[in-house]
C-alpha cells in the first residue's frame, strides 16, 4: 500500500475543503471496499478524508413524509431501523442480503453507493481494464464475464454495479444529497450511476471532491408492500447473479403503480422503466408480469457466458411481482 | 503513533501482542480477524487503526471475565466446535456481536416478516447460519459451531 495522509473531518464542508487540498484525495467511509482496493494496488490515494464522524449518522423524518438517511449511517443500523423496515421493507431486505454482518456494521450508506465493480479484471492489476486504466482494453468481453452485464454495456466495459442497497434506492427513487466544491446539490436515483459508454472509469456523475452527505427517501406509501429478491451462487455472503427490487400498488386486481429495479445486470442499478410502463393499468396477473418482464429485457444484449441471466432476470421479476400479489 | 496504512489487525498482533485475532484472507472475506468495536463486530483486517483511536476494542482475549470463560467459549468446548482452531477467535467474537445484534431486535434476511416489527429474532439454526456467514471454517466444523451458539442463544 502506498503511503497516504489521513484527516478526520467534522463537517461536510471541511471534508470537501480538506479533499481539495490534495491532488488525489479520497473520502473514507467504512473502508470495506476502498481499503481492500488500496491493498490490491487498484487505487492509490495520497490522502484519505475520514467522513464517518460528520453527523450523527442516523435517520430523520422529512416534512414530506419521507426519510433522510445520513450518508455515514452504517448498513447494519439502516437495515435494523424500524421506519425503514416498516415503510421500505425492500431496502432492509436488500441491505441484509448483501455482504456479512461484520461488513454491514462497517459499510456506510454513502460508501455502499460508491463501491466499485467486483469484475475480476478490474481488481487484478496485472490485467488490462478500461475502468482501471482507460484505453488498456477489456479482457472480460472474451474472458470471464459469466456474472457481468446484459444491459447497457459498451465495447469498452461490461462491468456490473455490485450494490444490493442501490437497487432498492433506484426503485424507490431516492435523492442523493451531495456537498461539492461548488456547494450542495441533489442527484436523483436512478441518475447517480452512469452507463460505461466510452468512459468506464467514471462510475457515477459525481465530480472530484463531491461528497455524498445523505440519501433522501420520498414518501411512497405502497412501498410498505415491497420486496427484494436476490439470486446468488451461495446461500449467503455472495454478490448477486440477478436481483429484483419491486413494489406494487394494486386496486381491484389492477396495477395502479409499481416500482421495479434490477441488480447485477448493468453498470448501474437498473430501473425497469419499460416494465413499469407496461404494468401500470394492467391486471395484476402472472401473464401481465411476464409481458412486462419481456418488455424490459427486449433490449438485453447478453454475452456468450451470461445468456442465462436473461431468462433468470425474467423469472425473478415474475416471481417477485407474484409474491407481492399473494402477500396482500 | 501508527502508520496510516496500519490495520487494526496488525496493530493488535504486531504491536500489542494480542495474537488471538487471526489473519486469514486479509480481504474481509474469512472472518478470522473479527473483533468488537464499541460492541459491534467488524473485520479488523479492513479497519485502519487511525480510524478507531478513540474506540473501545474487544478481542477474543477480552471475552473471558475474571478468569471465567465467556458462555460462548464454554459452549464451543462442550460442543467441540472447532478442529484446527484458527477461525475460532473470529467465530467467538462474531457470535458475541451477533447475539448482541439479535438482542437489539436486528433482523436478518431470513427473519420472517422482517418488515413487520422489531421483536427480538428467535435464533434457530437457519438464523444462526445466515448471521454467521461472514465467518468461514475450513475444517467444516459448522454443525458444532451452530449447536454451540444455539445453546448460548437459548
Amino acid at each position: 500500500m502506498r503511503p497516504f495522509a489521513y484527516e478526520r473531518a467534522s463537517t461536510a464542508r471541511s471534508a470537501v475543503t480538506a479533499a481539495g487540498r490534495s491532488a488525489n484525495a479520497v473520502y473514507l467511509g467504512g473502508g470495506t471496499n476502498l481499503v481492500d482496493l488500496m491493498r490490491l494496488g487498484v487505487v492509490s490515494p495520497d490522502m484519505l478524508v475520514d467522513v464517518t464522524r460528520i453527523s450523527d449518522g442516523t435517520i430523520h423524518e422529512t416534512p414530506e413524509g419521507g426519510l433522510l438517511i445520513g450518508a455515514e449511517m452504517r448498513n447494519g443500523d439502516l437495515a435494523a431501523h424500524p421506519l425503514v423496515r416498516r415503510r421500505y421493507p425492500m431496502l432492509a431486505e436488500a441491505v441484509l442480503s448483501g455482504a456479512s454482518g461484520q461488513l454491514r456494521n462497517m459499510a456506510t450508506v454513502g460508501g455502499n453507493l460508491l463501491q466499485r465493480t467486483r469484475c475480476s479484471y478490474f481488481q487484478d492489476i496485472t490485467k488490462p481494464c478500461n475502468k482501471r486504466v482507460p484505453g488498456s482494453g477489456c479482457p472480460a468481453r472474451t474472458g470471464d464475464h459469466r456474472n457481468l452485464a446484459i444491459l447497457g454495456h459498451s465495447d469498452s466495459c461490461v462491468a456490473t454495479h455490485p450494490s444490493d442497497m442501490a437497487v432498492a434506492l433506484a426503485a424507490l427513487g431516492a435523492v442523493v444529497h451531495v456537498e461539492g466544491p461548488q456547494g450542495p446539490r441533489r442527484v436523483p436515483m436512478p441518475g447517480l450511476h452512469r452507463l460505461p459508454g466510452a468512459e468506464p472509469e467514471r462510475d457515477t456523475v459525481l465530480a472530484p471532491g463531491d461528497l455524498i452527505t445523505a440519501v433522501e427517501l420520498p414518501s411512497l406509501p405502497f412501498a410498505a408492500r415491497s420486496r427484494y429478491l436476490k439470486v446468488k451462487d451461495r446461500a449467503s455472503f455472495s454478490f448477486a447473479v440477478v436481483s429484483v427490487a419491486a413494489a406494487l400498488d394494486i386496486a381491484g386486481g389492477v396495477v395502479r403503480d409499481c416500482r421495479i429495479a434490477l441488480g447485477a445486470v448493468a453498470h448501474v442499478p437498473w430501473r425497469a422503466e419499460a416494465a413499469e410502463a407496461a404494468l401500470r393499468g394492467s391486471p395484476a396477473t402472472e401473464a401481465e408480469f411476464a409481458r412486462a418482464a419481456g418488455a424490459e429485457l427486449a433490449g438485453a444484449r447478453p454475452l456468450p457466458l451470461n445468456r442465462f441471466k436473461v431468462p433468470l432476470a425474467r423469472n425473478v421479476m415474475i416471481r417477485v411481482l407474484a409474491d407481492l400479489v399473494e402477500t396482500r | 503513533m501508527v502508520d496510516t496504512r496500519e490495520t487494526l489487525l496488525d496493530t493488535l498482533r504486531e504491536r500489542l501482542d494480542l495474537t488471538g485475532s487471526k489473519k486469514g484472507c486479509d480481504h474481509g472475506q474469512c472472518g478470522a480477524c473479527t473483533v468488537l468495536v464499541d460492541g459491534r463486530r467488524v473485520k479488523s483486517c479492513l479497519t485502519l487503526t487511525v480510524t478507531v483511536d478513540d474506540r473501545d476494542i474487544t478481542t477474543v482475549e477480552g471475552l473471558a471475565r475474571d478468569g471465567a470463560l465467556h458462555p460462548l467459549q464454554k459452549a464451543f468446548i462442550e460442543h467441540d466446535a472447532f478442529q484446527c482452531g484458527y477461525c475460532t477467535p473470529g467465530q467467538l467474537c462474531s457470535a458475541a456481536g451477533m447475539l448482541a445484534e439479535a438482542a437489539d431486535g436486528w433482523p436478518s434476511v431470513v427473519t420472517p416478516g422482517l418488515g413487520a416489527g422489531t421483536r427480538p429474532a428467535a435464533l434457530d439454526e437457519e438464523e444462526i447460519r445466515e448471521r454467521m456467514s461472514g465467518n468461514l471454517c475450513r475444517c467444516g466444523a459448522y454443525p458444532n459451531i451452530v449447536a454451540a451458539i444455539e445453546q448460548v442463544a437459548r
